[in-house]
């Protein structure tokens, strides 16, 4: 077992053991019911007085229902510790997620990581809540019946001894053909699925080419042979179960055969025949649970194997050791010969920058050339491979996490909501507060007029479980998610593409007053936007290919300029569509 | 906190009439073999059900009187009744796995057959990992109820009434008797399935719930992690967790409580066979054997019960997956084929539209693509259509091939209507290039011939070296025959383009259509590649063109510009540059950097 997953099972020791405690408890409790089956029938034989019998079915009943509760707390105890477990560890997986940096989450697919947070917690859920209840209340039950048997006929009890692992044998070998087949069967349910997949994507393509028929055959060949594997499976799964019929009621041909000789002939009497036959009936199911149990440790432990690979990944951006934690930050970035690669493809090269605290930085350039990366250093969702980032002369990297990126705001391209109420995404990187400054935030983002016309509000919920806001609508919600936060420095990744120009104008204008006493970074592709900036700062392909006020780059002919040009062509474009109407 | 399920989260009745009977249906072409498997079914029951009655007879005939001679023939009928119960309950086990098999495999084939009729529009409606799920695990959930859900059910109920009917034989006053707890243990039964259906339930919500809260957060780790949250979603997840883990055991309690319960009753008939059955045995009017005999009977008596409150969960998955197949089995055909359809082995390749408004909305007032477009593609002419992104110049593409039907006016291919066309040979004589080029899993052979067998290997290298793509394939360890790994992945842009053409090519079309984008990470060597490969498939051949590309649009005999729906400007390359219009600007936005780019 892996060390990890041992030290979870440690920290419920107590109900493992008080678990095995009520397990042994149990066992010896059933085992005394085909007691008291043979005491009965060697009563009936003997003559005794009804009263006796009357005695025995009253303790009959008695242990049963000493034995039920018992064994009500015995589950209870051990699968609850299971359950517990995969809590825990759930927990932990989730916590160690959050600690993660951006590029595992970008090389790691979302699907991966919730079929291990659900699925495989699952089954380590059965590994340490059945497996382990299982596997030792077997051994209990074949230690207690085994030795009970033996002392009543040690001939007889070898029969029942040799036959009844045969049992788990069969359960195993039948078991290990099984699972080779099953897992053909999914390969070809993988196939099958893949193949649907392709089909329904490339529909077009089928359809263009007229291949519909030429489709349903080639699906037709996979899914019959997907037919076939799964008879495969089936000839050999359908053994299974009649195999332990038949191996079972095998022992019992054999104990009624060696055993009505050893009555005959004196050596045990009726009863303890009868005896004997409920202890046969006793240990069947934890002989065939034992070849159960087997599969269920080999798939948890796998499963938690596969947990540890991320549990065991480093977070490549962490808090650094002795951070500095300024009170407040001015908001001067530097940017001094940084460099970066993603993959071992170079995306930023020699970047010198100087921002002051408060200027309004913009910075525009082609897809591809490096912007979204250049701001995402700042916060460190990325740490540069060569040089450094200062934030108020201190790199980044000596600052620390929370007071670096709780000075930051930022508004990124892709407009990611929550799945809660707007309040609630508002005031996402807000600490409690009365909501007045979500409000104010809503005001500037232009977001209030609509919000008020939602009939819940703040309160309404959006994305996937309540309402869809259009792309500006979202645009202007995560603008205001950033400036509820109150931060020094404030960087809009394209943020305002989704909206119309002259809401953009609005914002604009709003937004003017916030960014006087801040640091800004405003990336975009509308001149309209930048060109009030303090700094113009053009990207082509991760350099710094020209940069200056609006004025001097329109002047000096270059990437900009000619930015500019297109703009206008556009503009008159759209206008001439809103005239053909 | 409210959260809405996905669709396939519903559970609904166990049991619908409805659909049971169209679900039957499909079992219908089998029930021969069904009809086995129930005979073998009850004799299974019936093999079964002996040991116990051996075990009497070999008790009160024999071991009593102390007479040994004869105890090996019953042990060795004994014997055979167990072989005789292993080689039929295997036997019909596999029978019925034969059948769901079947059923499933015809249930799959129907589906996908009616899956390639339904129109381009639906697949744009439906995400295709639902479908995708249609067509596995729905129909699984279905084989289940027919392998284990319906068959065990009845098995169970034999096996009950099997009991029941020799425990009366044997002696009808003790086995009253011990039936007494039997409505007892129905009950409980009953109750419980409601408490676990709903534990169930409970736990399945729950753990929905935290995988939409985790893969939500998954993709918006880094705004958790900027906006400094992680302590705060730290306890929004332990909160779901810990619903989860309440629900778990609560199900788990549920399970601890029934079995116990169950055992409790199971011990109280054995009580009244030792206290009463013991009585009457002392007194002389049964054996001994009689009453070891309906111990053992007794003890098995509740396995069925037990069975049959877990059958119930499978019949309800099963139900709401036929739900979900039939009503996209259901799922109207959009645009389907006349009755008496017009075919044709070649035509000439002309191409009107007359008058065509069209909107991909259902109600199209406010979101026109096209507006009143008419023009006329004479047989053999090349033909770019450009204008401003989202224009509507792709809609002429679905409207030629019939991916849509236009609301109003008509497109004519040689002059016939395309509705009155048989679709697929339509489109047989289409050959279309789209934007992003799909390739299949298999072979690059395999992606340019589809799944025309009639186009040989010899054909696929002519129409690849045709469109310049042969000496890029031939590169490739495997050539034609290399594995296309991924989609493609290890294919740049510029190579998927040529297969695309070469695929085009190979199926020989009259009319080439082609969405044509001119991709910044095409190489320059792949770039002047494919302008000339397309300059060569355009020869003899009605062409429309999807231009982005400068040299294209310079070499088509005719420009339309679309405008905001509408057929704006019309003309050559240089005669619309002359007129300073539409074409102007949008040549100075999109194509003039193409033209720097080449010059340097």
């Amino acid at each position: 077992m892996s060390r990890r997953l041992l030290g979870y099972v440690l920290g419920h020791r107590r109900a493992y053991l008080i678990g095995f405690a009520l397990s042994l408890l149990s066992t010896g409790l059933s085992v005394t019911n085909p007691w008291v089956l043979r005491l009965a029938v060697d009563g009936i034989r003997a003559g005794a007085a009804p009263r006796l019998l009357v005695g025995l079915a009253a303790a009959y009943v008695g242990i049963a229902l000493t034995g039920g509760f018992i064994r009500y707390h015995w589950r209870m105890k051990m699968l609850g510790a299971g359950r517990r477990i995969e809590y825990e560890i759930r927990n932990d997986y989730f916590a160690h997620l959050q600690r993660l940096h951006q590029a595992f989450f970008q090389h790691t697919r979302t699907g991966d990581l919730m079929a291990r947070a659900i699925n495989d917690l699952n089954t380590i859920s059965r590994l340490v809540g059945v497996g382990i209840m299982h596997s030792f209340n077997t051994i209990f039950m074949f230690t207690a019946a085994g030795t009970l048997m033996f002392t009543i006929d040690p001939p007889l009890a070898l029969v029942v001894m040799v036959i009844l692992p045969m049992v788990s044998l069969v359960f195993v070998l039948l078991g290990r053909r099984i699972h080779r087949q099953y897992e053909q069967v999914q390969e070809q349910f993988s196939t099958l699925s893949a193949r649907a997949q392709e089909n329904f994507s490339g529909i077009r393509v089928v359809k263009a080419f007229a291949q519909e028929s030429a489709e349903i055959a080639t699906f037709g060949v996979i899914n019959r042979e997907y037919m076939e594997r799964s008879l495969r499976l089936a000839r050999t799964s359908g053994a299974l179960w009649p195999a332990m019929t038949l191996i079972l009621g095998g022992a019992a041909a054999a104990v009624l055969w060696q055993g009505g000789h050893a009555v005959v002939a004196g050596r045990i009497t009726l009863g303890q025949l009868v005896q004997f036959f409920g202890y046969l009936m006793m240990l069947s199911w934890p002989m065939i649970a034992l070849g159960w149990v087997a599969t269920i440790v080999q798939q948890g432990l796998a499963s938690m194997r596969r947990i540890e690979t991320i549990l065991d990944s480093r977070p490549a951006i962490a808090e650094p050791p002795e951070s500095v934690r300024p009170e407040r930050l001015r908001g001067e970035i530097e940017f001094r010969d940084v460099s970066f690669a993603y993959n071992g493809v170079p995306v930023l090269r020699g970047i010198n920058l100087r921002i002051p605290g408060g200027a309004t930085v913009a910075i525009v350039g082609p897809t591809g050339s490096g912007k979204t990366t250049l701001v995402s250093l700042i916060p460190r969702l990325f740490d540069p491979t060569g040089g450094a980032v200062l934030v108020d002369g201190i790199d980044v990297r000596r600052l620390s996490l929370a007071a670096l990126r709780g000075s930051i705001g930022l508004v990124p391209q892709e407009s990611f909501l929550f799945s809660d109420t707007l309040e609630g995404n508002l005031a996402f990187g807000v600490e409690g507060g009365d909501g007045s400054r979500v409000r104010e935030a809503a005001e500037t983002a232009r977001l209030a007029p609509e919000v008020a016309g939602f009939p819940m509000g703040y309160q309404t919920v959006v994305g996937e479980r309540g309402v869809t806001l259009s792309g500006g609508q979202k645009q202007r919600a995560t603008i205001a998610r950033a400036l509820a936060r109150d931060p020094e420095i404030l960087i809009l990744d394209d943020a305002l593409s989704s909206v119309d120009t002259r809401t953009e104008e609005e914002i604009l204008h709003a937004l003017r007053r916030f960014m006087a006493t801040r640091t800004s970074l405003i990336i975009s592709h509308r001149i309209s936007t930048v060109r009030g900036a303090d700094l113009i700062v053009v990207l082509g392909d991760g350099r710094i290919v020209e940069q200056g006020t609006h004025d001097v780059l329109l002047a000096s002919g270059g990437l900009y300029a000619d930015l500019y040009q297109k703009q206008l062509l556009k503009e008159a474009l759209e206008a001439d569509e809103d005239s053909s109407q | 906190m409210s959260t809405a399920f996905h669709e396939d989260e519903i559970i609904g009745a166990a049991y619908d009439a409805r659909l049971m009977r169209r679900l039957m249906g499909y079992v219908r072409p089998y029930r021969a073999a069904v009809a086995l498997a129930v005979v073998l079914l009850l004799l299974t029951s019936a093999a079964s059900l002996v040991g116990p009655y051996i075990v009497r007879i070999a008790i009160d005939d024999h071991i009593t009187p102390g007479r040994l001679e004869g105890l090996g023939v019953v042990i060795l009928a004994y014997l055979g009744a167990l072989t005789a119960a292993f080689v039929l309950r295997y036997a019909q086990t596999y029978m019925m796995a034969r059948v769901g098999q079947h059923a499933m495999y015809d249930l799959r084939m129907e589906l996908l057959t009616h899956l390639q009729r339904l129109s381009v529009g639906f697949y744009t409606r439906q995400p295709v990992g639902r479908l995708v799920t249609r067509v596995t695990n729905d129909i699984e959930a279905l084989n289940e109820m027919i392998t284990q859900g319906v068959v065990a059910i009845f098995g169970d109920l034999v096996t009950l009434v099997g009991i029941v009917a020799i425990l009366l034989y044997l002696d009808w006053r003790l086995a009253l008797a011990t039936m007494l707890v039997l409505p007892a243990i129905i009950l409980f039964t009953a109750r419980f399935r409601a408490v676990a259906r709903e534990a169930y339930r409970a736990i399945r919500v729950r753990l929905a719930r935290i995988n939409a809260f985790l893969n939500e957060h998954i993709m918006g780790m880094g705004i958790v992690q900027l906006f400094g949250r992680e302590a705060r979603e730290q306890a929004r997840f332990e909160e779901l967790n810990r619903e989860h883990l309440v629900a778990g055991m609560a199900s788990l309690r549920s399970f601890a409580v029934f079995h116990p319960v169950v055992g409790a009753m199971s011990a109280v008939a054995v009580a009244i066979i030792i206290a009463y059955g013991g009585a009457q045995a002392l007194a002389g009017t049964i054996s001994v054997g009689l009453v070891v005999a309906f111990v053992q009977y007794a003890q098995r008596f509740f396995e069925p019960i037990e069975d049959l409150a877990e059958k119930y969960n499978i019949l309800q998955a099963a139900m709401a997956s036929s739900e979900r197949l039939f009503r996209l089995l259901d799922e109207p055909i959009e645009v389907e084929d006349p009755p008496a359809p017009l075919r044709a082995d070649r035509v000439r390749g002309e191409i009107e539209f007359r008058n065509v408004w069209f909107a991909y909305e259902s109600v199209p007032e406010h979101d026109w693509v096209l507006r009143d477009v008419s023009f006329r593609i004479l047989p053999g002419e090349s033909v770019a259509f450009v204008g401003h992104t989202g224009a509507g110049k792709s809609s002429i593409i679905n409207l030629i091939t019939r991916f849509y039907d236009p609301q109003q006016g008509c497109v004519l291919v040689d002059g016939s209507d395309v509705r009155g066309w048989d679709q697929r040979d339509l489109r047989r004589h289409i050959g279309l290039v789209l934007q992003d080029v799909f390739l299949f899993a298999g072979t690059i052979e395999d992606n340019i011939r589809l799944g025309t067998s009639s186009i040989t290997s010899e054909q696929v290298r002519r129409a690849a070296e045709f469109v310049n793509a042969a000496r890029f394939i031939e590169r490739i360890p495997g050539g034609y025959q290399a594995q296309v790994q991924e989609r493609g992945s290890t294919l740049s842009g510029g190579q998927k383009q040529l297969i695309a053409f070469a695929r085009a090519i190979a199926h020989n079309p009259e009319v080439l259509l082609v969405l044509d984008e001119a991709t910044s990470s095409v190489d320059t060597d792949t770039e002047i590649l494919i302008q000339d490969a397309l300059g060569r498939v355009m020869q003899n051949r009605t062409s429309i063109i999807i231009a982005h590309r400068l040299s294209t649009i310079q070499h088509v005999d005719r420009i339309l510009v679309i405008h905001k729906g509408r057929i704006a400007e019309e003309g050559t390359h240089r005669e619309l540059l002359s007129r300073g219009g539409i074409y102007t600007k949008l040549y100075h936005l999109q194509y003039r950097d193409q033209e720097l780019r080449h010059d340097t």
